[in-house]
């Protein structure tokens, strides 16, 4: 914004998308981890939106002439105990575990920041009883409310999406409340309200766009924990029902075997889950390296 | 002294208001039942009149603050409602399933405060060694870990491939009675009554669970030792010390690791929360008789009154441990007071 106005504002534009090109690229050269963290990233989400496809078997088919199969070349992941092939169960849920999460994660995001940003930026009253309301949902051990939230809403699956939010939305509105207030009477708001520009302009304009990078690290890694979480209720029985694939209601199947020695049922899928949950990890990491090198561990 | 005891009672009545705030959510959440709690508790035969009964029974036709009053009474004299499912008052289930799960998410705690604390102070005092390495990894696969997996990995292989764990049933092996119960934690109990055999057993059950919810503790912990200890140890008063020709010995644990230890200690109250919903998956993996596999039960038979009673009750632990911790603040740093006192 402080280039001097003689630069055509494309050429400007061109010169910053190439630093900041730069930067990540150095980055990623010299994190390698980081580098493996995108493609494991880009890897899930192909899997996730071509997992029909991809998956060798009908994932509900049952076969109990090859029930309990171990791994084979014909059944990489084995079969479970109604002949189904755990392979393609796994490759599939792909797509419902990551909705869950991406699902969950957004709507906390935007309730988050919206509220964030009116409590930063009006001050007063309004912040003073968001903190409360805030203070209150932490003051809960948080996979506990969830648990709480979908037995008081029902047991379905938008029930785990909301109560996955509602668990999130405290880091997301501190996080935006704390940037937004130490900047609404920056020089730049100043300038923008004197050129006129309305209080919902110079927020939404002007302030929130600042606190958009370290909130992109909030979010990956709080897709990880999201994962986790929706994983974590469908294993104790909420939310999604038995015959759907799914991570974490596959693994609590697969516990029923695990004592008996048929380990692939749940070791497959809490290796896919765990992989993940540790691609999110790593990303948030990769993520806060290029936006803020300052905090880097 | 005095100072230091108005301190720890400001931050004690700090705590009031958190409390009446996790009331009024559960009041909220039990109040948020889906269609009409009325209907619901009546019963499926249930007419009119017997609905409207029970309605002015459950106190469902009073305004909402006179129910919250009521629901805040109810609560104070320890009544939590009846469990549908176990047909004892809620309160009373819970109380007898505590021990279990405080000697599970107890021990566990303690198992990766051990772990984790030293491992952090050898990866700060010493980068780019062994221990530097093992804390990077822990810690990164730790976060990722998800309990219930951790747990039955570990089931799979010391008790199916090693057979050196005994079965993931429950805190005791069927051929061994449960101690006598004088604080229900079956290690201490069993201690009291000398039987050494009912300690081994207890104790063999109880090493797999809390392995697995010390491995999930771990990471957060030993992450923020190493950050802390590192901070502590590029300060300027750590430089005097050792300028001043003290031993290193005195400079790192005198010096260093009594203020490293402040951040730490903040963070335990985050990990009590994972450690607190972790507690409810590895108790449903090894079918421990805890709170947690009792709300999961509760959860699966839609058991609202007990689902509830657990939520709160877990919540005023939660609540109870912050206080703990913020008051053994007061211990480390003399210099820590609430509200500039």
């Amino acid at each position: 914004m402080s280039e001097p106005v003689a630069t055509p504002a494309s050429a400007n534009a061109v010169q910053v998308d190439d630093t900041w090109l730069h930067h990540v690229s150095h980055v990623l050269r010299s994190n390698p981890v980081t580098l493996l963290a995108f493609v494991l990233f880009a890897g899930i989400v192909v899997i996730a939106l071509f997992g029909p496809w991809i998956a060798p078997f009908d994932p509900m088919e049952s076969n109990a002439a090859r029930a309990l199969e171990p791994p084979s070349l014909r059944h990489l992941f084995g079969t479970d105990n109604l002949g189904r092939d755990v392979f393609s169960r796994v490759i599939v849920a792909t797509r419902l575990d990551l909705t869950i999460s991406v699902a969950a994660v957004a709507l906390s995001f935007v309730v988050g920041s919206i509220l964030g940003s009116l409590a930063g930026y009006y001050g007063g009253w309004l912040d003073a009883a968001l903190n409360r309301v805030l203070d209150m949902v932490m003051a809960f051990p948080l996979f506990v409310l969830a648990m709480g939230i979908v037995a008081a809403l029902g047991n379905t699956v938008e029930n785990i999406v909301y109560a996955t939010a509602i668990i999130n939305v405290p880091f997301y509105a501190r996080l935006v409340r704390a940037e937004v207030n130490i900047r609404r009477d920056a020089g730049f708001v100043r300038a923008a309200r004197l050129s006129g520009a309305s209080d919902t302009a110079v927020l939404s304009l002007h302030i929130f766009p600042n606190a958009l990078p370290p909130l992109m690290v909030q979010v990956s890694l709080n897709l990880g924990w999201a994962i986790l979480n929706a994983a974590g209720l469908s294993f104790i029985g909420l939310g999604v029902r038995p015959p759907t694939p799914e991570w974490g209601i596959m693994v609590a199947e697969g516990a029923n075997f695990i004592v008996s020695g048929e380990w692939w049922l749940a070791i497959f899928p809490g290796l896919s889950l765990m992989l993940a949950v540790f691609t999110f990890n790593l990303l948030g990491d990769g993520l806060r390296d290029i936006v803020d090198p300052r905090t880097r561990t | 002294m005095p100072g230091r005891l108005r301190t720890a009672t400001l931050r004690v009545a700090q705590a009031v208001p958190v409390v009446i705030g996790v009331v009024v959510i559960s009041f909220v959440l039990t109040r948020a039942l889906p269609g009409d709690p009325a209907v619901y508790f009546a019963g499926p035969a249930a007419d009119d009149a017997s609905i409207a009964e029970i309605r002015s029974a459950l106190g469902l036709d009073r305004t909402l603050p006179e129910q919250f009053l009521i629901y805040a009474g109810d609560l104070l004299r320890g009544d939590l409602g009846q469990s549908l499912s176990t047909g004892q008052p809620v309160a009373e289930d819970l109380a007898r399933r505590l021990p279990a799960s405080l000697e599970l998410t107890g021990l566990a705690l303690l198992l990766a405060c051990g772990i984790a604390i030293p491992l952090g102070v050898l990866a700060a005092t010493r980068p780019g060694s062994f221990a530097d390495h093992a804390c990077r990894v822990m810690v990164t696969a730790g976060v990722s870990l998800p309990t219930f997996f951790t747990g039955i990995v570990l089931v799979y292989v010391f008790y199916y491939l090693l057979g050196v764990a005994p079965s993931p049933l429950g805190r005791l092996d069927f051929a061994f009675i449960e101690p006598e119960q004088v604080t229900g934690f079956y290690l201490i109990d069993a201690a009291i009554a000398g039987d050494g055999e009912t300690w081994m057993a207890s104790a063999a059950q109880l090493v797999l669970p809390a392995v697995t919810l010390a491995l999930f503790t771990l990471a957060p912990i030993a992450r923020m030792t190493r950050g802390a200890m590192l901070a502590a140890l590029g300060a300027d008063f750590i430089r005097t010390a050792r300028a001043s020709g003290l031993r290193p010995k005195t400079v790192i644990y005198t010096y260093a690791f009594r203020n490293a230890l402040l951040p730490v200690v903040t963070t335990l109250g985050m990990v009590f929360s994972f450690v607190l919903g972790a507690n409810v998956l590895v108790e449903k993996v090894f079918a421990w008789p805890g709170i947690g596999s009792y709300a999961v039960e509760a959860l699966v038979v839609s058991d609202y009154a007990a689902v509830q009673g657990f939520v709160l009750v877990m919540a005023l632990l939660f609540v109870a441990l912050n206080l703990a911790i913020d008051l053994l603040y007061t211990v480390i740093d003399p210099r820590v007071g609430f509200d500039g006192v």
